[in-house]
């Protein structure tokens, strides 16, 4: 049995996961959070963000797994000895990806080196050339003649084997939906043809059928080439953009996670207490919003890792250092940035505080602690809401940024950040090398969009002043 | 006709699109002649505002005018291009709205938003803009014209905006002015000053208005010729006099019944069941027959047709005249129960003596406390067991304060609020808490007054809860459907969220709230101005039945005369966060002594339009509670001011028992 590792993110991912599905059935239970996931759940633009989202997510909690692998010898002995490297199961699936390193640079779906090398002939001749690669087009006899057939044949089968999935995915589910609304799958197929369902189905399908063709293409190509090519030590850039998706989304979410409760807590107590509860944390946020937040954070990243550097028989492997620095950055981005939320709950707090019903509340005699759970904060949920899954896209990007001036996570770990700081020096080489920089380009890009689009229609769907209007 | 000025014919106005648009208007005919004033009555959501916005073609996105046709002389409005439009809005037609406070822009000085209109719909040789401006701002009445035109809005009061407006109104020299609810958010002596305006501006310029209106005084007031507007159509149009005298469509009759006022004190009031129906739907029958009482079979199978039995009379109903709505005429009833009111005063559920709450002004970077508001500066009243006293005033005199203050909610500055003979102020934390299920409030406005995220139960469960009162969950839950039946709701309503109620029932579910706990006082903030006159009298009618049947004793703060005399046992009559004169409804109403009291009871419009009385109009605005004047309070405005008013405040002289005024003239 390999042994499970849980590193600090992967516990607050799984504790995360925990409280959506809580807050799930929290919401199905109460009429008035229903109502607008609802509309969400009606959303073309929405559902089909959401498809997006699911896929990047899933890639995420596999990639949040982690375990030591058995080493290969020991699995003949009765001694268990596991390796000292930490996987996740997301290297499991990507194993081939992984494994097959080059020398160096090479560009998307080569079958040569990017640069030229001395190469030894048989004849102990020297010749100065692009030499294959080790993995990348290895089975072509002929690259010359035989790429453009081989990628093109690679591509028709991807298209075939995406479509058989889609297919059968589909169709499960038509079932699946034919047999609760007792229509005939026929039946069924028309109404979605026909958007003529409630949840917007067409745009599922088709969202997850553009997926599922980009994913199944990219499997096949990507065993036999480097589909994005490979970086400067030859690693598969496919991979590690692959895995930076977990760093994006930890950062994205583990920040609000942290934030959260100082925001909603702080700013429900200074609107509703108000006089020194409410100066005193004014008086926090306005200090703190007052230093700079790259300064703090830079102090912060620097001063863990002098720790690290004095306590290293602490840190048993690079993963864990690297997680440590990762979840580092996740509550310092979290102190720097839960300002401008209590300030937007302080301002409704103060504002709900007048109504007339904390008013006949307290005239019940209810405490204070009761009026604030039962009245004030179901009634800022919409604003905690919005602004969770606005502020979500703005981290993804700020840790990129971060990760450019290198006070970001540990330049040993994948992401985005780290990808476009080493492209810096990339883009100045002549040809120059690009494919790291689109690549990763491409995957926030889409993450970013998928995110705006879905917190745009939560926004909508939460915003009691849009909302009569629909 | 040829002096018509508006024509309007069949029209159509529908609010959204899919399978059940709203027909907020569906099918109105009607006629303004030039220089009339034509008053337009209903209640709230009966598509009045919908017909001005229609005129106006100002509809919001979702409302679109599906037939129909409006003509202005001899332009049919409907077919012009917006660009013509423009020129027709502010022009030809100028439109008045509600609210003062949000209908001008904060940041530009009324100055330059009049002169804004004179430039693009008077722009003359020889005369500029400003010129015009002042000229406008004289004429509607405002003192110091020129001063005035480089103020903004903040700096002028309720009334003066309002003035404004009419005349930026003016500005296009408009034929046909609609004013949409003119008078609604202002108090009735600004009222008074408001309408009498209006009237004189007609006599000079000879415009037409088309004054939209709930309010039966109002119409009294002004109206030339009435049309009464329920769920979409017209039901009635008369005269002003004749509607007065003889209304015919059984709505119309309703509406009078159901105003509150002395002469039917302790009989219930007449109470159209009910609310106005959805207006989503297509109606077979009469839109009134599910409220009506002398509903007939056809009534419910075929709509009635437009009866238009004289020139000027029409109705849109089935009953012919003289078979009008038989009425159950209950005897006036005698004053004894009022007689009885005089107060035992022995028998004293609330005393309060001296309550001032005065708020800190806050100025410079160290937030040093530069003066006071003195929302209430030395109130004294008291309240028997079973007893309503009734607070009248006008908005920002301090009266909800004084609620408030005595509910402890604000914390008074000074003076003693005595609870049966237990002191209120000093009372701190946990025994405060205990001494709150006897006290209790019912707020103005109904919906905001309940949190729209819990269901009925919990929130009347609420107070039983806090007050750790009740039994076990399944004794609250019957005493919880115990309390909603008592107030006429149905026991299922609890499992409902108040959203999916009308007005009135959400009034009637803060009333249980209220009863939760069981107190004995419950201080009443103007708890039926939000509503409308028909789900006014149920609301009253219910207080009252609770009064008689609990022994409950009410605080009523209003600024409605006719609610006060309907309901009341005694009044205090406040200005400027102190009571001027106090005494039993018969005698304060009767015969007010206060001057104050005098313009006030004068300025309330009455719906009889016979009833000529002599308005005694105020001059100016309640001044700023933080800087009152010297002297009596009253004297910038009081028309009978004298010398000695602004040297001392006047002390309180007692004319009876029951009765004190503070005023020098009955100082002796």
């Amino acid at each position: 049995m390999p042994e499970l590792v849980v590193l600090w993110t992967d516990a607050l991912i799984f504790l995360l996961i925990a409280l959506m599905l809580l807050f799930g059935c929290l919401a199905a239970s109460r009429e008035y959070l229903r109502t607008p996931w609802r509309s969400v759940g009606r959303s073309r633009m929405g559902m089909g963000a959401l498809v997006v989202l699911s896929v990047y997510i899933l890639i995420g909690v596999l990639d949040s797994v982690h375990y030591k692998p058995l080493l290969p010898e020991a699995a003949q002995t009765a001694q268990v000895t596991h390796s000292s490297e930490v996987q996740s199961l997301l290297d499991y699936l990507l194993t081939p990806l992984r494994e097959q390193q080059e020398k160096t640079y090479s560009s998307p779906l080569a079958t040569h080196l990017y640069s030229k090398e001395n190469i030894e002939q048989a004849d102990g001749r020297m010749l100065r050339d692009y030499p294959r690669l080790k993995y990348g087009g290895a089975h072509l006899q002929n690259p010359e003649q035989e790429w453009a057939a081989d990628v093109t044949w690679t591509i028709v089968i991807g298209v075939q084997e995406a479509l058989l999935a889609w297919l059968s995915i589909t169709g499960i589910v038509i079932a699946w939906l034919g047999h609760r609304s007792g229509s005939t799958f026929f039946q069924q197929c028309q109404w979605i043809t026909s958007s003529k369902t409630d949840i917007p189905w067409r745009v599922i399908f088709s969202v997850l059928g553009i997926i599922l063709l980009v994913a199944f293409v990219a499997a096949n190509l990507g065993v036999k080439y480097h589909l994005l090519g490979t970086d400067k030590v030859g690693e598969d850039v496919f991979y590690q953009t692959l895995k930076s998706v977990r760093t994006g989304l930890v950062i994205g979410t583990l920040t609000t996670l942290i934030m959260l409760p100082a925001a909603i807590l702080m700013g429900i107590m200074a609107g509703y207490f108000r006089g020194w509860v409410d100066d005193l944390i004014q008086y926090i946020y306005t200090t703190l919003n007052s230093i700079p937040g790259v300064l703090l954070i830079a102090a912060a990243i620097l001063m863990l890792h002098v720790y690290m550097n004095r306590h290293a028989e602490e840190f048993t492997s690079l993963v864990e250092r690297a997680d440590l620095r990762l979840l580092f950055l996740c509550i310092i981005l979290g102190v720097t940035s839960w300002t401008g939320l209590c300030r937007l709950l302080r301002g409704e707090a103060l504002k709900l505080r007048e109504l007339d019903y904390v008013q006949a509340a307290q005239a019940f005699g209810v405490r204070h602690f009761t009026i604030i759970m039962r009245h004030i904060l179901p009634n800022v949920l919409h604003i905690v809401m919005i602004s969770v899954v606005l502020d979500f896209s703005g981290l993804v990007l700020a840790e990129a940024v971060l990760s450019y001036v290198n006070i970001g996570v540990d330049p040993t770990m994948n992401s985005w950040g780290n990808m476009i700081n080493s492209a810096r020096l990339e883009m100045a080489r002549e040809p120059i090398v690009w494919w790291s920089l689109v690549a990763a380009l491409i995957f926030m890009f889409t993450l970013v969009l998928a995110a705006n689009l879905f917190s745009d229609v939560v926004r909508d769907a939460f915003d009691p002043r849009i909302r009569g209007d629909r | 006709m040829s002096d018509a000025l508006l024509r309007i014919k069949n029209l159509k106005t529908w609010l959204g699109s899919g399978s059940s648009p709203v027909r907020a208007i569906d099918g109105i005919d009607l006629e303004i002649k030039k220089g009339e004033t034509f008053v337009l009555l209903g209640e709230s959501g009966c598509g009045k505002s919908m017909t001005a916005l229609s005129i106006m073609r100002l509809l919001p996105p979702v409302g679109r005018i599906v037939d129909g046709s409006i003509h202005l002389g001899e332009t049919s409005l409907l077919d012009l291009p917006e660009s013509m439009m423009r020129r027709e809005r502010g022009g030809r037609m100028g439109m008045i709205f509600q609210e003062p406070m949000t209908s001008l822009n904060p940041v530009l000085t009324v100055g330059a938003q009049i002169a804004e209109a004179v430039c693009i719909h008077d722009a003359r040789q020889g005369q500029s803009a400003k010129e015009r401006a002042v000229e406008l701002l004289k004429a509607v009445g405002i003192p110091d014209p020129e001063q005035r035109f480089g103020e903004y809005p903040h700096q002028l009061s309720g009334g003066m905006k309002q003035r404004v407006m009419i005349a930026i109104a003016l500005a296009g020299r408009p034929q046909l002015l609609i004013a949409d609810e003119p008078t609604t958010a202002l108090d009735v002596t600004i009222q008074a000053q408001v309408l009498a305006l209006m009237k004189q501006l007609q006599q000079e310029t000879g415009m037409a208005i088309l004054l939209i209106t709930h309010d039966l005084g109002v119409v009294a007031e002004v109206a030339d010729r009435v049309a009464v507007m329920y769920a979409g159509e017209i039901v009635e149009t008369a005269p002003c006099k004749d509607f007065f005298q003889a209304p015919r469509h059984p709505y119309s009759q309703k509406l009078f019944q159901s105003i509150p006022g002395r002469d039917k004190r302790s009989e219930r009031l007449a109470v159209i069941k009910g609310s106005v129906p959805p207006l989503d739907q297509e109606f077979v029958g009469c839109r009134f027959a599910d409220r009506c009482d002398a509903v007939m079979t056809i009534c419910r199978q075929q709509p009635p047709q437009w009866d238009q039995y004289t020139e000027e009379r029409g109705v849109r109903c089935y009953l012919q005249a003289g078979e009008e709505a038989a009425v159950k005429k209950t005897g006036r009833v005698n004053d004894d129960v009022i007689a009885t009111a005089r107060s035992d005063t022995q028998n004293l559920l609330l005393c309060v003596d001296e309550l001032k709450v005065h708020f800190p002004i806050h100025k410079g970077i160290f937030r040093r406390v530069a003066g006071h508001v003195r929302a209430v500066d030395g109130v004294s009243l008291a309240i028997p067991v079973g007893r309503t006293l009734a607070v009248v005033g006008e908005s920002g005199c301090g009266k909800t304060t004084v609620g408030k203050a005595i509910l402890q909610l604000i914390k008074p500055t000074a003076g003693q609020v005595c609870f049966d003979n237990h002191e209120l102020t000093q009372l701190r934390g946990e025994a405060l808490r205990r001494r709150r299920s006897d006290l209790q409030i019912i707020f103005q406005d109904p919906m905001a007054s309940m949190n729209p995220r819990m269901l009925v139960h919990n929130i009347i469960e609420e107070g039983m809860l806090a007050q750790g009162i009740g039994g076990s969950a399944a004794e609250r839950r019957t005493r919880v459907e115990q309390l909603l039946e008592q107030v006429g709701l149905p026991a299922t309503a609890a499992d409902r969220y108040p959203h999916e109620f009308s007005g009135g029932q959400r009034q009637r579910i803060c009333v249980a709230r209220a009863l939760a706990v069981e107190p004995r006082l419950i201080i009443c903030d103007e708890p039926t101005s939000a509503l409308d006159v028909s789900v006014q009298a149920q609301i009253l009618n219910l207080l009252q039945a609770l009064q008689q049947e609990l022994g409950l004793s009410y605080l009523f703060i209003t600024h409605d005369i006719s609610v006060v005399a309907y309901l009341a046992h005694e009044v205090a009559v406040m200005y400027l966060g102190r009571i001027v004169e106090r005494g039993t409804v018969a005698e304060v109403l009767d015969d007010p002594q206060h001057p104050y009291t005098q313009a006030l009871l004068s300025a309330v419009p009455v719906a009889e339009p016979d009833g000529k009385r002599k308005t005694i109009h105020l001059e100016g605005d309640m001044p700023s509670p933080a800087n009152p004047p010297a002297g009596c309070y009253f004297h910038p405005r009081c028309p009978q001011a004298m010398e000695r008013c602004q040297q001392v405040y006047p002390k309180a002289v007692s004319l009876s028992e029951t009765r004190s005024v503070n005023c020098v003239l009955l100082e002796k």
